[in-house]
């Protein structure tokens, strides 16, 4: 039941879960399994966790049931609250509505992707603070890929449902000539944005190894980007735009493209082919978080803690 | 591989793991500190043998064993598992070694057991034959067959660890570690799993390491048994070995015809408590019993006796307290 969205965005979060499947970092001089052969046992033990953790949870489906509608209904009410903005304004920062709300639905359902996929590494700290870790360091399968897995949770389906419906609700009411490439478009921001936003979760877990309560430092730029990125770029600072562009290029999950689909111009007045450079920016930033995992890895395995 | 005569499974040289601890030293100066937790620990252990690895907490003993399964990346010396460097190939090494830590389960709390077994079998891919018979054999010596369609969290401690041991050699592991395998369970459940780790020792040929506390386990199930203390191995040969190695007393106890005061003038023994008629002499363990007993009988009169041996848990706190490297 899971296999639809599973499948998709592991093919196009490859750039994040490629580097750092291969978990035998450093020490390894070399030998082995290939890079593909590893990737693919991780992804093959992906789903063996994630079937577990699906079973699980429907071992107390009233609960599952009601986590699944409330999460829904939670993020919901974000959107609720744009369109009743809305009912006073016309447009918000230069923005219509369906503007914004294909803002919304692409953050969205990139982050709501990346949450359902690998949201779950944010408690590796408390995986290694009560010392169960080793146990995933005992089986023949990447550490990556089980911690990726570990307490996969249906109910964040509830975000994607959501995010996909305003993203649904808004593009026919939007003033653009559709081209076959535009219309590419829209899927290729929605998984770059994904990876983008997975490469943070994987950064901020391998971060966990040396500070084990460091989730929310990552929260703040998945959570807390997520709730910036649904909103047009001119209405925030310069600064913060620039910040969100250079540093923390979150800005290439939707605000690039999407200025690119709507034919506005940059508010920084970058050139129009930068927006094409999501997927790299993706594959950049998921081989860094790659990098950061192993380290990390690496720091916990010479020093236990 | 059946080369030579007694392959040594498992190899240990000079193997060291320093870790660098801060500690706070007044309100924000943080002093960086070096803690030895094994220091140059040197064994092997052949294919086949069951060894009891003992020691007070912090000596070192969870340290070892996450190194030899790879966890842990050793700060010096030599380290072979089965021919494999743990450090540099823990997923190849993973497939053949087992693991139980006795506070610590692996298995699905939410599922029934079998589930467990199940994920066992994909994830190690264990040949479907192999695994239908290691299962059979498992719940029959385990007693497994009415847990296995039970959630795991409905499992009592004992049936839990039962079902730990299990999921650990589903795969044919030529290894098994055990952590403190026996802790909290009652008595009778500690005699199932000993009598099944001596059954899997000998039908398979498994090796194991087995660290505990209990040293009735040790007893029970190992010939050898290693002592560890301060990160460095302070006994290491057969468990009769280790009361002589501890200067271990023996105690006769004899029950007088009537209540006297405390027995004097035998020589080589004390009288250590007197409770009515009954006395407690102790006396070197390695000297006989024979002239003391004729020494008593000739002067008090004796109505019956016992020697007791000394008390292991005595000898290997003495082995503690002597310090590090007395004994070897």
């Amino acid at each position: 039941m899971v296999s639809g969205p599973v499948a998709g965005p592991s093919a196009a979060g490859g750039a994040a879960a490629g580097g750092p499947a291969t978990d035998r970092g450093g020490p390894d001089g070399g030998g082995g399994p290939s890079r593909g052969a590893a990737l693919a046992q991780g992804l093959r033990a992906y789903g063996l966790i994630v079937r577990m953790w699906v079973r699980s949870t429907l071992a107390y489906r009233t609960s599952f049931v009601m986590t699944a509608v409330g999460n829904f209904a939670a993020s919901g009410l974000d959107f609720v609250a744009i369109m009743l903005m809305f009912s006073q304004i016309d447009t918000l920062g230069g923005f219509a509505l369906p503007e914004v709300a294909l803002l919304y639905g692409t953050s969205s359902s990139s982050l709501g992707l990346a949450d359902l996929l690998l949201g779950s590494m944010s408690r590796l700290g408390q995986r290694i603070r009560d010392g169960t870790l080793d146990t995933l360091l005992l089986r023949p399968v990447p550490v990556f890929a089980q911690v990726a897995a570990d307490r996969f949770a249906l109910r964040r389906l509830g975000r994607i449902t959501q995010g996909v419906l305003v993203l649904g609700w808004s593009l026919p009411q939007l003033d653009v000539a559709w081209t076959a490439g535009r219309i590419l478009l829209v899927p290729l921001m929605v998984l770059c944005g994904a990876a983008i936003y997975g490469a943070v979760y994987t950064a901020g877990a391998a971060f966990q190894f040396w500070a084990q309560d460091a989730a929310e430092v990552q929260n703040s730029f998945t959570y807390g980007g997520n709730a910036m990125l649904q909103y047009p770029p001119t209405v925030f600072s310069k600064e913060l735009v620039r910040g969100v562009t250079f540093v923390i290029p979150l800005a290439f999950v939707n605000w690039l493209p999407a200025l690119l689909l709507l034919g506005r111009p940059d508010p920084l007045g970058l050139p129009g082919w930068v927006a094409f450079l999501g997927p790299a920016v993706a594959g950049v930033m998921g081989a860094g978080a790659g990098l950061a995992w192993r380290y990390g890895l690496r720091a916990y395995r010479s020093t236990g803690s | 591989m059946s080369g030579t005569a007694a392959e040594q499974l498992i190899e240990m040289d000079g193997v060291e793991k320093v870790f660098s601890v801060r500690r706070k030293e007044g309100r924000l100066r943080r002093v960086r500190h070096e803690v030895r937790a094994v220091d140059g620990i040197t064994f092997r252990v052949p294919r086949g043998e069951m060894v009891g690895y003992i020691g007070p907490n912090g000596a070192g003993k969870s340290t070892t064993i996450k190194m030899l399964t790879g966890i842990l990346v050793p700060s010096g010396g030599r380290l072979r598992v089965a021919g494999i460097d743990p450090a540099r190939e823990r997923t190849r090494l993973a497939r053949r070694i087992g693991v139980v830590f006795g506070q610590r389960t692996t298995l699905w709390w939410d599922l029934p057991l079998k589930d467990s077994y199940e994920l066992v079998r994909r994830m190690y891919r264990v040949p479907d034959a192999r695994y239908r018979d290691n299962l059979a054999r498992c719940v029959e010596l385990l007693d497994l067959a009415p847990l296995l369609d039970v959630p795991v969290r409905q499992l009592s401690l004992g049936q839990r660890m039962r079902g730990d041991i299990a999921a650990a050699l589903l795969h044919d592991p030529e290894v098994l570690y055990l952590d403190e395998p026996t802790i909290g369970l009652d008595v009778v459940s500690k005699a199932k799993v000993r009598e099944f780790l001596r059954e899997v020792n000998a039908e398979r040929g498994t090796t194991v390491l087995l660290t505990t506390h209990d040293l009735t386990d040790i007893e029970q199930l190992c010939r050898r048994v290693m002592v560890i203390d301060h990160g460095r191995l302070v006994y290491d040969g057969r468990l009769d070995g280790l009361r002589a190695a501890g200067e271990g007393e023996r105690t006769l106890v004899v029950d007088l015809a009537r209540e006297l005061p405390p027995i004097e003038g035998v020589p080589g023994a004390r009288t250590v408590k007197v409770a009515g008629p009954r006395q407690w002499l102790v006396f070197p363990a390695g000297q006989s019993a024979a002239p003391l007993v004729a020494a008593v009988a000739e002067r008090y009169p004796l109505v019956d006796l016992s020697v007791r041996e000394p008390d292991i848990e005595d000898v290997i706190a003495k082995l503690y307290a002597g310090g590090r490297g007395g004994v070897m």
